[in-house]
């Protein structure tokens, strides 16, 4: 363990990023595994070391409209929550991203109910992907806390200006206690400059926001918050670097590589579950396997250029999802993969596994048993997505 | 020239024009005003066009109270309160039903807000349905009489009595027929520190069935008649009734109106009028109005 690293709760990594951030107005509700972010944060201000307006609000539905109308006066704001209260908020998102809001929330990624479950899956996040929200997902505690700054910065820039999810796995990294380094105040205060919108309500200069557009008009609306998610697809990368020369770490911009350009088999996933694949293909490597690894660190904006760069010398590839789309039989990374190599001479097959829902453990041996699958794909597509971790007893 | 400038697209004889116009002319500048969806919004805001002389947001139709919660917050986080008040301002629909989860927690919490209720007495913006504070057997698109129905068969939800409930300094109930005295009533709103409510009640002459003209004194018939008692309350407690000299029977409003119109024109309907009448009878007793 490096010498100023302490071991903390996930959450209480987030919540101490959080605070680092100096955000003025943050609005909470009680769920689980949130609860601990905003218990953390609870705490720092009645210990006054955070100088915000903390606010009890009555729902999820009410905590992110509160941030509406703090972001819309010129507050840094902030909130977190996961599954049914992300559900709750799915109207105020929309809003939220067409009001250009840069809203910053953490959610640690639970299951939806039926039936109610409290464990981690990413169906929660994944419903809300065309709200207009950057989402980004975190690997490990560390990568969680980092997030906080690089989403500030990336959803404040002006030439973005749209809210954004931090998503952590939902116990797996909220509850788990490991050896992190807490942010810095100084080097946060040195990447994150304060927050100083050019349009807010104001009494001395009055201006109108979420006017009513008519067919005439709407579409732009829409069309101008398409551009400023292509402007994030640069700025994930600028921002990660950045992050990378005042702290010294670095998780990947829009998408990360574990051994993968040799790789004849390429795994892509996105957050906790990249620990879990990167100690499978290190087993597997020693075998004289050539697997490889795709982190998607950032599902929306989706990085079509950088996934089909590096799914270029792949001969099977491999989507493993902790969310589906029921009726379509596939998980939002399979079906994305493949729409983002479809119009490419890259024929590469990508078959897709669903597994860890509801919380269900994803071992090493069930890694395994996916990519051994996967390798009769080379014989001819015998299925283009599945569930992978059945249990025949109950299916 | 108001605050709430002209060239909106309010029907003539628009009884939420001038609710909005009366409340800006007793608040002026140093107001930030938030709108639930509804006509006032729509009527005010169609993009790149505003009528608003003073800063406005609208998010959604049950938030307003939450954006204002959040705004006050975001003042005072800043360092930009100073005297500045937080106003939200929504229709009955937006108000009594499926914003009330908002208003009550905005409430509870304290903030230093003030909440209008623009009261027509159902969903006008969508096309007149009926709401919680559509009053017992109005014929609404969707409460609409028949057969074998005399319109809305509940009784108006008394919201009012639900914010002094919740401990708010200031509760208050107006009507836009009476410009001063709802003024006045909205400028100690914003002055009380604290969560204030002022509830207006506002003929619509589109949803009512009456000619635009005629919006002033179909406001006036409802106070006359003790339909609509105006009252202020202080932490829960009555302090203020406006008197009524010569009380008129409930048929003069009823009658002015194309929503009650089954009342007269259906037989057997005398004793529901006695129904609508008993309210009145009670109001006037209740709050002490003769």
């Amino acid at each position: 363990m490096r010498k100023n690293m302490v071991v903390v709760e996930g959450s209480y990594a987030v919540a101490h990023a959080v605070k680092v951030c100096r955000p003025n107005v943050i609005s909470a509700y009680p769920i689980t595994p949130q609860t601990h972010i905003v218990e953390d944060l609870a705490q720092f201000a009645a210990d006054g070391d955070i100088n915000c307006e903390y606010m009890n609000v009555e729902s999820e539905f009410s905590a992110i409209s509160a941030l509406i109308g703090a972001s819309t006066a010129g507050a840094r704001t902030y909130s977190s929550t996961t599954s049914q209260g992300l559900a709750l908020m799915h109207e105020a998102l929309f809003n939220a991203s067409g009001m250009r809001l840069p809203i910053v929330m953490t959610v640690v990624n639970r299951a939806l109910s039926a039936p109610i479950n409290i464990w981690n899956d990413q169906q929660d996040s994944i419903s809300q992907r065309d709200t207009g929200w950057i989402q980004l997902y975190a690997e490990d505690v560390q990568e969680s806390a980092d997030m906080t700054p690089q989403i500030y910065k990336l959803a404040e820039d002006e030439d973005v200006l749209l809210p954004a999810m931090a998503c952590m796995d939902g116990f797996i990294l909220s509850h788990v206690y490991e050896p992190v380094i807490l942010l810095e105040q100084s080097l946060t205060d040195e990447f994150l400059p304060a927050y100083n919108p050019e349009f807010v309500l104001d009494t001395k200069n009055p201006m109108s926001f979420g006017a009513f557009a008519d067919p005439s008009t709407y579409t732009e609306f829409r069309y101008k918050q398409e551009k400023a998610m292509g402007v994030a697809l640069k700025k994930i990368e600028e921002i990660a670097n950045e992050f990378r020369d005042i702290y010294g770490r670095y998780y990947g911009g829009l998408i990360d590589g574990y051994v993968l350009d040799d790789a004849q088999i390429v795994i892509v996933a996105m957050g906790s579950i990249i620990g879990t694949i990167k100690d499978t293909i290190d087993e597997l490597r020693k075998e004289g396997e050539s697997v490889g690894l795709l982190k998607v660190r950032s599902f929306r904006p989706f990085p079509t250029d950088a996934i089909r760069k590096a799914l270029k010398n792949a001969r099977v590839v491999i989507t493993l999802d902790k969310n589906i789309s029921i009726g379509k039989n596939e998980g939002a990374l399979c079906t994305e993969v493949k729409a983002c190599l479809h119009n490419t001479d890259n024929r590469v097959p990508v078959i897709g596994f669903m597994l860890g829902h509801g919380g269900r453990d994803i071992p090493i041996h069930m890694i395994k048993k996916i990519i051994n699958k996967a390798k009769l794909v080379e014989k001819g597509i015998f299925v283009e997505s599945e569930f992978a971790d059945l249990r025949e007893d109950l299916a | 020239m108001s605050l709430l400038k002209p060239g909106h697209r309010g029907c003539a004889g628009c009884c939420d024009a001038l609710a909005g116009k009366f409340m800006l002319d007793a608040l002026g500048e140093d107001v930030i005003v938030v709108s639930p969806t509804g006509c006032l919004e729509v009527f005010t805001t169609p993009y790149p066009e505003s009528a608003w002389g003073v800063p406005w947001v609208h998010s959604l139709f049950e938030n307003a109270a939450a954006v204002a919660s959040g705004v006050e917050a975001a003042l005072k986080a800043l360092g930009k309160k100073n005297n500045t008040k937080v106003v939200a301002i929504g229709g009955d629909g937006a108000t009594l039903d499926i914003g009330l989860q908002a208003i009550s927690g905005a409430f509870e919490r304290g903030h230093d807000i003030t909440y209008i209720c623009v009261d027509n007495e159902a969903y006008m913006n969508t096309g007149i349905q009926r709401s919680g504070a559509t009053p017992l057997y109005a014929s609404t698109t969707t409460s609409p009489a028949g057969k074998v129905s005399i319109g809305n068969p509940q009784h108006k939800k008394n919201m009012p009595a639900i914010m002094a409930a919740h401990g708010s300094p200031y509760v208050a109930t107006a009507s836009i027929a009476y410009a001063p005295d709802m003024m006045k009533k909205v400028k100690k709103a914003s002055q009380v520190k604290g969560p204030t409510y002022v509830h207006v009640h506002a003929p619509c002459c589109t949803g009512w069935k009456f000619e635009g003209s005629k919006t002033i004194e179909v406001g006036r018939l409802a106070v006359e008649t003790a339909m609509w008692p105006m009252y202020e309350m202080e932490n829960g407690e009555i302090t203020g009734v406006r008197k009524i000299k010569n009380r008129k029977p409930v048929e003069e409003y009823l009658k002015v109106q194309g929503r009650f119109k089954h009342l007269f024109t259906m037989e057997g309907r005398t004793e529901d009028i006695k129904k609508i009448q008993a309210i009145a009878d009670w109001n006037a007793k209740h709050f002490g109005l003769e």
